[in-house]
């Protein structure tokens, strides 16, 4: 550019920038006005659903002041109601869900993007995103049906070895104990997790597999060069370029989890106290809350629920900027996001 | 699992074996031709990719005697019972015989590249088995209701609780289902494609605000959305349970997820196009509406479709604003409206032997529905933005074959051509 000028100045005249100004046509004018118009209806929709969720919960929140945040009961037309149990009980699950979902996607992201032949890649990245489509209803029939019951016996062993922590502890039940004790263990925090995992894999699974794909390739290559295994190339080259998406993908799962409705409805037994045992009968959640006190409520339980509600939006809005913003950070990120 | 880079063998190297065996009496030829049919060292390269025996025969010893001990200690040695413990049981044990018999021959590196396969295969097998199995016993379970054909064809408004299955069905869900699921799409995704067009296209603060918002609200999990459209349609405008407000809360809960995948779809049109669009003079309008929003399509027909697959199966919208009835209603505004995945979750969870099958039943058919769409958006979708099948790429050259012998045709000597700019053009396939 610079190098141009000096032939162009030859003639005495200072290159003035021409002024470019656009005229949109009619039409141009009405596709903008359209596309803002449509732009501002979500806007309102979407601003809506928060500023109305926030407006009516502060009713309930004025009325309870900071014993919301510490009563355990829920019982808003008389007496007192909080989310103290609820947070515990949804955040327990959340985390026995993720838990048991980092390995399970982590090492089924490893395995699509570094261990499968290319022909079955396709097949299983397939398989994953079928696996998220599937709707939370029927793993909730499939933990509530045959899971509750099935795990009991892995329960049993866990409280049996483990007991002695505080976590694994069942009240009530004696080690070897002759009377059936399945209905000890039914309804836990703990299934509720497993089935709730099943649905955050794929989410994380698939946030991770991309990150490892698109590990540069020079970097693999140089590792082989260098004698390693094709683990230890994985840990040398896709795993440090991976980490921000492991995280990230991780946490947008625990966001997914914390909001978990209806499979959690159907397999928990609500308890109003806070349940420390994640292997004991009953619990609570939020969203399940929600799910079953709606129809009996007045409007200012709703209100109260509302203000339930608003919790539990902030807790997932909360993990999951903190997930999109370790993503977007991440080296892997500024690749997928561009 | 058998590529794994073994450490180069110097005894193997083939530049060590061919020297110094070359016979050496013969007088030295002007020209040097190596003997080839001299006795030489057959060299077998070594294998560096495929299977090698060895590893074949590893895992399979380490199985066989895996299941071997673990049938032994199940059928024999301790009171143990259980398919599942059984399995865990000999996983263990598999594990730990292949790890004693890849140190027989191996070092330290390629003992732990091989267990860590062992993991990642498990771990992804886990994964499939586990989305097989509860897919397998949902229909398994459902086999008994979906076998009768009236469990299509009727609804349940007469069929008590313990009525056997040749009696009721989900017919009025099945309605119900579809007609939630047209309303809310009807709603979700003009204003979802038009937001998300919005944010492509015009910058500025509220494209910012916009974005932020809708980020945000895909995170709202899918009660809170239900909620909402409980305490305003239902509580404040005294809508009533309905199709409509079931509509509404789908619509709400599925288009901030539409409006951003079809905006992450619509941000990969290659910006080359639409450049060259605007250099050919075409303006802002034309230019999204022939060439981003057409380049764009498959990725937008996925965006579209998975949503719908994701509204079809929420359930705590619809469970807060339809009701539940055992009715076929097909009039959205008026009474409440049943729909598969409530049907399911009313069934399932009420306990009656025979509701329960009705129940998985329910769950079936939906899961049916939402693997239908996901495999119309696996066959239309899967394509980068831009990318054409071979029938489309023979249709783009047809139609700018056309175009180009329609400018011939047309410029006449004498007169100036005119720009082509007319619907349909193609700017990228002229050139070809």
């Amino acid at each position: 550019m610079r190098i141009a000028e000096p032939s162009v100045t030859q003639g005495g005249v200072a290159p003035v920038p021409r002024k470019i100004t656009a005229r949109l046509s009619a039409s141009d004018l009405a596709f903008r006005g359209i596309a803002r118009g449509g732009g501002l209806v979500v806007l309102v929709l979407l601003g809506l659903v928060g500023t109305f969720l926030f407006y009516r919960a502060s009713q309930a929140l004025h009325k309870a002041g900071w014993s919301f945040l510490t009563t355990q009961t829920w019982n808003p037309d008389g007496g007192g109601f909080g989310i103290a149990a609820l947070v515990v009980g949804t955040v327990l699950i959340a985390l026995v869900a993720v838990v048991i979902a980092i390995p399970l996607s982590l090492g089924t992201a490893l395995f699509i993007s570094e261990y499968a032949p290319r022909s079955i890649q396709r097949f299983l990245v397939s398989v994953v995103d079928l696996m998220a489509a599937v709707p939370s209803v029927v793993y909730g029939l499939w933990g509530f049906a045959l899971l509750q019951w099935r795990a009991v016996s892995l329960s049993r062993w866990i409280n049996d070895w483990f007991g002695w922590i505080p976590l694994f502890k069942v009240d009530g039940v004696e080690r070897n104990a002759t009377q059936p004790t399945a209905t000890f263990y039914t309804s836990s925090t703990f299934i509720a997790g497993i089935v709730v995992a099943l649905m955050i894999t794929p989410i994380a699974c698939s946030i991770m597999r991309e990150a490892f794909s698109q590990a540069p390739q020079g970097e693999r290559e140089g590792a082989y060069a260098l004698g390693a295994t094709r683990w230890g190339m994985i840990r040398a080259v896709v795993l440090p370029f991976g980490v921000g998406a492991m995280i990230g993908g991780s946490m947008l799962g625990l966001g997914r989890a914390l909001g978990e409705t209806i499979a959690v409805a159907l397999i928990i037994s609500p308890v109003y106290a806070i349940q420390p045992h994640i292997l004991q009968h009953g619990t609570s959640s939020i969203s399940s809350l929600i799910a079953l006190r709606y129809a009996e409520a007045t409007p200012f339980a709703v209100s109260a629920l509302m203000a339930a509600g608003l919790a539990l939006f902030a807790l997932t809005l909360f993990v999951n900027v903190i997930a999109a913003v370790i993503v977007s950070r991440s080296r892997s990120g500024a690749v997928s996001e561009a | 699992m058998s590529t794994a880079k073994q450490p180069l063998q110097p005894s193997r190297l083939p530049a060590a074996a061919s020297t110094g065996e070359r016979p050496a009496q013969a007088p030295p030829p002007r020209t040097t031709v190596s003997p080839r049919s001299a006795a030489r060292p057959t060299q077998t390269p070594r294998q560096i990719v495929g299977i090698r025996r060895e590893d074949v025969l590893a895992v399979a010893g380490a199985l066989a005697s895996a299941l071997a001990i673990t049938g032994l200690l199940w059928t024999q040695l301790a009171p143990f019972t259980g398919i599942f413990g059984y399995i865990v049981v000999s996983w263990i044990l598999f594990v730990l015989i292949y790890v004693v018999l890849v140190t027989f021959d191996n070092d330290r590196p390629t003992v732990r590249d091989r267990v860590s396969a062992v993991m990642m295969y498990s771990l992804a097998a886990v994964v499939v088995l586990t989305l097989l199995f509860v897919i397998l016993y949902t229909v398994f379970k459902a086999a008994q209701a979906l076998r009768h054909l009236n469990f299509y064809t009727q609804d349940l408004h007469t069929t008590l609780a313990a009525a056997p299955l040749t009696q009721g069905g989900v017919l009025h869900a099945m309605i119900g289902t579809l007609i939630e699921i047209g309303i809310a799409m009807a709603i979700a995704v003009p204003l979802g494609l038009l937001a998300a067009v919005f944010l492509n296209e015009v910058p500025g603060k509220l494209n910012r605000l916009v974005r932020t918002l809708v980020d945000a609200m895909t995170a709202l999990p899918d009660v809170l959305a239900g909620l909402f459209i409980y305490a305003t349609l239902i509580l404040i405008l005294g809508l009533g349970l309905s199709g409509l407000a079931a509509g509404c809360a789908l619509a709400v809960t599925v288009l901030s997820i539409i409006c951003r995948a079809a905006y992450v779809v619509l941000r990969l049109v290659p910006g080359g196009l639409t450049e060259s669009s605007y250099a050919l003079g075409s303006g802002h309008w034309r230019t999204v509406w022939h060439v981003t929003l057409p380049t764009a399509r498959s990725g937008l027909a996925t965006a579209v479709i998975l949503g719908a697959a994701r509204a079809i199966g929420e359930t705590a919208p619809v469970l807060l604003t339809a009701g539940y009835t055992n009715f076929i209603n097909v009039n959205p505004v008026n009474g409440p409206m049943n729909s598969l995945p409530l049907a399911a979750y009313v069934l399932v969870s009420s306990g009656q032997a025979n509701n329960v099958i009705r129940g998985f039943g329910a769950a079936a058919v939906l899961l049916v529905l939402v693997l239908l769409l996901f495999g119309i958006a696996r066959a239309i979708g899967g394509r980068g933005a831009g990318q054409l099948t071979s029938r489309q790429l023979a249709r783009r050259m047809a139609a700018s074959h056309r175009d180009l012998t329609r400018y011939a045709n047309r410029a006449v000597p004498g007169q100036p051509t005119a720009l082509p700019g007319g619907p349909g053009a193609d700017y990228g396939g002229a050139r070809a």
